[in-house]
């Protein structure tokens, strides 16, 4: 039998789900799916579109599927091409590029299009709509501090992109034409209390401002007064597109009329999403997209003679929206308002909770500044369940946990999710993890507001809430597996590794975990493979945003000479350094640095590596310490810079940064360092495991020691027993809460164990050479070095011809 | 076919970038065999050669895509990178890159 054709027109949020719901109601190979969407990319997640501004992701990032999804499906995705003209009579689809299509079951999905006022000025190159990765791409590039940027419409969307405009850096103001914002989801009083939460962001709000016209650099309001706007986005509203439809003589009033089946008038022909009109109602939210496609799905393989179950109808969906404006926690669920209310607002905190209850039933819920509850509401409201005490009700929502709630109770909004999915992702599927889950059933991957409530679902479920840490995760081999066939088989080099257990083959990402694993399993005595490093790693410099590099000269203690820094003034002139700074780390950097000038800089530094690219000893903060400062109790500057010198170049799990304080004022901030040494009355305190990084902690106290010899001793076992132990990655302020720095201090008051670490430590020390110094005599000939450029002469004619040979096809193979 | 490099020019597991006709490539001598692809990163110009390679696979330095060597394609995300045939003759590699085309 050959398999019936799908059609689905628009490759959004709802041709892929609608795609996926006929793909999962039928025989495997009874259907053929093709989806034409008129955008070039893959369809992606047009709700995570504010994370172009937001964050650095690139459009790619939102595809709601791999690109092996759909050859894995069997599912034909052409990109780029627009559906031009149906005929119902005869199933067949035009295309934009003339290929006509024959379908069996046809589904519209050709959502909508920003509404954008008529307004003089309308068309002017700073105004920008906001649903499309273009149009983020144009207000991130304008959008910069300094630029004073206003937003047309203070509904979800508009709220969004505000928050957006303000994180890079622009000044914003919204303009709403009524008197209150979001007045589709919210009552008078959660409006009033998100003002002072939007201006706390940086977001301005001006009400009440109807916009009659947009000049080059303002707005201009109906009462004549003015807003001077660089930059303007317009988001007021939605317009299904319904062109396509109409054409082929469907019935269409706002969108395009579908039946509770999401059949269109037309025989064979199904509609979902913003372009369908459903009981009088456009959905503009993605939670009704999953509703749809569910019954959608059922009804096209039924109607294509399927033996699933006839579908039950779709009867609607309730509206509910979250607004996704870091800092704002906002849930608006059903009707805003409603004959009986139960409101808890505390203005001070900023919280506002309200249930609606009509015909004494859940109808609707507004929680603001505290949102807890809101899947068990949105159950309640979703079902009208019958309320006799609203304001009991409020409260018990807000002191349900996620377990507690019931299996089909939504947790995720975007993919439509909901816990009973979860459960059996868990107890049916034998997903082990949140993240095997989410993998399998999506849920947490589109705006990604859910993930906790996952996380504590899966955990409850039996799931673990962390993954076994491991250091291959394509082949599943943890640092300790790993270790122990090193240790064994005396493998030498990542190569042997790789060969012997397939470590690091398939995507690499482990190659430089395992590099360090090899090197230090064999006391730096290893064979050195660059090809597993880093790129840091292999030209001895930190890469930047540009591909240049940076360079940062060692300083022992952060103390230097003039003649040193004579020699860094010439040299960044020497080489046009593009910025010379001052670090947080007491020394000295060059930025934007060429990778070919790499080499020669360090041979007219003539000073070794400060490592400030690797995983490895980095600096050694101190302080003026009791040479010069009035308060100093110890020699601060000596014992860094001996403590300097004495761990210089050896590479550990993590970066290792230390700080030496010579009084407890700890001017070398050296509690807040991986390892610290801070001069006490009597003697130095020790600690270990602080940071003031993305994560801060005070660094534990693991012994106060008399002499500077001891406490040098003592940081350094404690060096190599991190280096032996941690994951790599893993910086001592994790290492130490994870093993306990009781176990660490017992280990380290056994001085047979501080012996053998010295030695190995001592051992691995030896081999250590300054990584600058393979400016003489470099890893590879190329090492520094691109390819040498192959260039076209221009030929008077205008075509061009190579300078270089050109030669046949080669006939010997490939290697 | 156009001659890249040599073959000791890129040592086993490394990349390097090339400029061809002004465009920048990156030439890859990977376990499973040389290629040659963009030289530079979809989501925000990393430059690829600079990457950890794989068997068959490149990782971009600045935040971490990867990407295939045999067709471009971007593991778990839908970026893409051009990719050109290449084979290996003697000391050389070479590869099939349309010239006329990059200068375009
Ligand atoms: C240059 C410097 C900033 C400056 O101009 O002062 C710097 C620059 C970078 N830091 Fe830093 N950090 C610098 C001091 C610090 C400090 C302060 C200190 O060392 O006393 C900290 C907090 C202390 C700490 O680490 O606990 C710090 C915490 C970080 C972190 C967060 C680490 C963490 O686990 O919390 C990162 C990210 C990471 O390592 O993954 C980071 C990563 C980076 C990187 C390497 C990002 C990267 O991977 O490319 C930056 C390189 C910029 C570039 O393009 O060259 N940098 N960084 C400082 C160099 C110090 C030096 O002389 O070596
Ligand atoms: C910035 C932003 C944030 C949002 N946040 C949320 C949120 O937090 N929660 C929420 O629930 N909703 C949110 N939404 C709304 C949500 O994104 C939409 O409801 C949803 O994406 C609509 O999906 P759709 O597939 O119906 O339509 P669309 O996404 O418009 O997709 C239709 C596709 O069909 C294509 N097409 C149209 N005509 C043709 C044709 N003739 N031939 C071929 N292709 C065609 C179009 O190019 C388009 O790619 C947000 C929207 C935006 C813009
Ligand atoms: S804080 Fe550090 S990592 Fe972040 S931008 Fe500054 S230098 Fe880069
Ligand atoms: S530039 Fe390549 S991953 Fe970002």
């Amino acid at each position: 039998m050959s398999s019936a054709h799908v059609v689905i027109i628009g490759g959004g949020i709802a041709g892929q789900a609608a795609a996926e719901s006929v793909l999962a109601g039928c025989a495997h190979g009874a259907v053929s799916v093709t989806i034409v969407a008129a955008e070039a990319t893959a369809p992606y997640d047009r709700v995570r579109l504010s994370e172009l501004l937001t964050d650095s992701l690139g459009a790619g990032d939102l595809a709601l599927r791999p690109a092996e999804w759909y050859a894995d499906h069997d599912v034909k995705l052409r990109t780029g091409v627009a559906a031009t003209a149906v005929n119902t009579a005869e199933r067949t689809v035009r295309l934009s590029d003339a290929t006509v299509l024959a379908y069996d079951a046809l589904v519209l999905a050709t959502g909508s299009v920003p509404l954008l006022p008529r307004l003089p000025g309308i068309d002017l190159p700073h105004v920008h709509a906001f649903r499309v990765p273009a149009d983020c791409a144009a207000i991130g590039a304008a959008a910069r501090p300094g630029v004073r940027a206003a937003v047309i419409g203070g509904g979800l969307l508009g709220l969004e992109a505000a928050r957006g405009l303000v994180a890079r850096g622009a000044a914003v103001t919204v303009v709403h034409l009524l008197n209150r914002l979001m007045e589709r989801q919210l009552d008078a009083g959660a409006a009033e209390m998100l003002l002072p939460k939007l201006e706390a962001l940086g977001v301005t709000v001006a009400l009440e401002r109807d916009t009659v016209e947009i000049t080059p650099d303002a707005l201009c309001f109906g009462d004549g007064s003015r807003l001077g706007a660089d930059l303007v986005v317009v988001s007021i509203g939605i317009r299904p597109q319904v062109a396509l439809a109409r054409g082929a003589g469907l019935q269409v009033a706002r969108g395009i009329v579908v039946d509770d089946w999401l059949a269109t008038s037309a025989a064979g022909v199904w509609a979902l999403g913003e372009c369908a009109e459903h009981a009088g109602t456009v959905h503009g939210l993605v939670a009704p997209i999953h509703d749809q496609a569910r019954v959608l799905g059922a009804a096209v393989n039924h109607a294509l003679g399927g033996t699933g179950p006839r579908p039950g109808p779709y009867r609607g969906s309730l509206p509910w929206a979250k607004l996704k404006v870091a800092g704002i926690d906002l849930v608006a669920i059903g009707a805003a308002e409603g004959d009986a209310e139960a409101i808890s607002a505390d203005t001070g905190a900023g919280v506002y909770r309200k249930l609606v209850v009509a015909d004494g039933r859940a109808a609707g819920a507004v929680l603001l500044g505290d949102i807890r509850g809101h899947e068990a509401l949105l159950a309640e409201i979703g079902a009208a369940t019958e309320v006799s005490d609203p304001l009991e009700r409020l409260a018990a929502a807000a002191a349900l946990t996620v377990a507690e709630l019931p299996d089909d109770a939504q947790i995720c909004n975007c993919n439509g999710v909901c816990k009973g999915t979860l459960l059996a992702a868990v107890q049916i599927d034998g997903c082990g993890t949140p993240r095997e889950v989410m993998a399998r059933t999506r849920a947490g991957t589109g705006c990604g507001s859910c993930r906790a409530a996952v996380v504590e679902i899966v955990t409850a479920a039996g799931g673990a809430s962390v993954e076994p840490h491991f250091l291959c995760a394509c082949a599943r081999q943890t640092r300790e597996s790993v270790a122990a066939a090193i240790r064994q088989e005396r493998l030498g080099s990542v190569s042997e590794v790789a060969a012997r257990l397939g470590t690091g083959r398939e995507c690499g990402a482990c190659k430089p975990a395992l590099a360090y694993l090899v090197s230090e399993l064999n006391d730096n005595r290893h064979r050195e493979e660059r090809h597993a490093r880093f790129i840091n790693d292999r030209v001895h410099a930190n890469i930047q945003n540009d591909g240049s590099f940076s360079v940062v000269p060692r300083m022992y203690g952060g103390v230097t000479t003039p003649d040193e820094l004579r020699r860094i003034a010439d040299v960044a002139e020497r080489y046009g350094v593009r910025m010379v700074k001052v670090t947080g780390g007491q020394r000295i950097d060059l930025l934007g640095v060429a990778k070919a000038d790499l080499p020669k800089i360090w041979r007219e530094l003539d000073m070794p590596s400060g490592h400030a690219y690797a995983k490895a000893v980095r600096t050694v903060k101190t302080c003026v310490g009791a040479d010069f400062c009035r308060f100093g109790i110890g020699d601060s500057v000596g014992l860094g810079i001996e403590l300097e010198h004495a761990w210089e170049g050896l590479h550990t799990p993590a970066k290792v940064k230390s700080g030496v304080s010579g009084c407890p004022r700890n001017c070398a901030e050296a509690t807040v360092k991986d390892v610290g040494l801070v001069a006490v009355e009597g003697g130095w305190q020790v600690r270990v495991g602080g940071a003031a990084g993305a994560t801060v902690r005070e660094g534990d106290i693991l012994a106060t020691v008399t002499t500077r010899p001891e406490a040098i001793r003592l940081a350094t076992a404690f060096l190599q027993l991190y280096r032996e132990e941690a994951d790599y990655r893993e910086r001592t302020y994790d290492y130490v809460p994870r093993v306990g720095l009781e176990r660490i201090q017992t280990l380290l008051m056994d001085p047979n164990r501080v012996a053998t670490l010295l030695e190995r430590f001592r051992i691995a020390k030896a081999a250590v050479l300054d990584p600058w110094l393979e400016r003489e005599h470099p890893y590879h000939d190329r090492q520094f070095d691109d390819l040498d450029p192959i260039t076209a002469e221009p030929q008077p004619g205008g075509l061009s011809t190579p300078r270089i040979e050109l030669v046949g096809p080669p006939t010997g193979g490939t290697r | 076919m156009i001659r890249v490099c040599a073959v000791d020019d890129v040592p086993a597991g490394e990349g390097r970038a090339i400029e061809v006709d002004g465009r920048n490539l990156a030439v890859f001598h990977a376990a499973s065999g040389w290629y040659v692809t963009d030289g530079v990163c979809p989501h925000r110009g990393g430059p690829l050669a600079d990457g950890i390679v794989a068997d068959a696979s490149v990782i971009c330095p600045l935040h971490e895509r990867r990407f295939s060597l045999r067709d471009g394609r971007e593991a778990g995300g839908s970026l893409c990178v051009a990719t050109f045939p290449v084979s290996v003759h003697g000391d050389s590699v070479y590869a099939q890159i349309d010239r006329l085309a990059l200068a375009a």
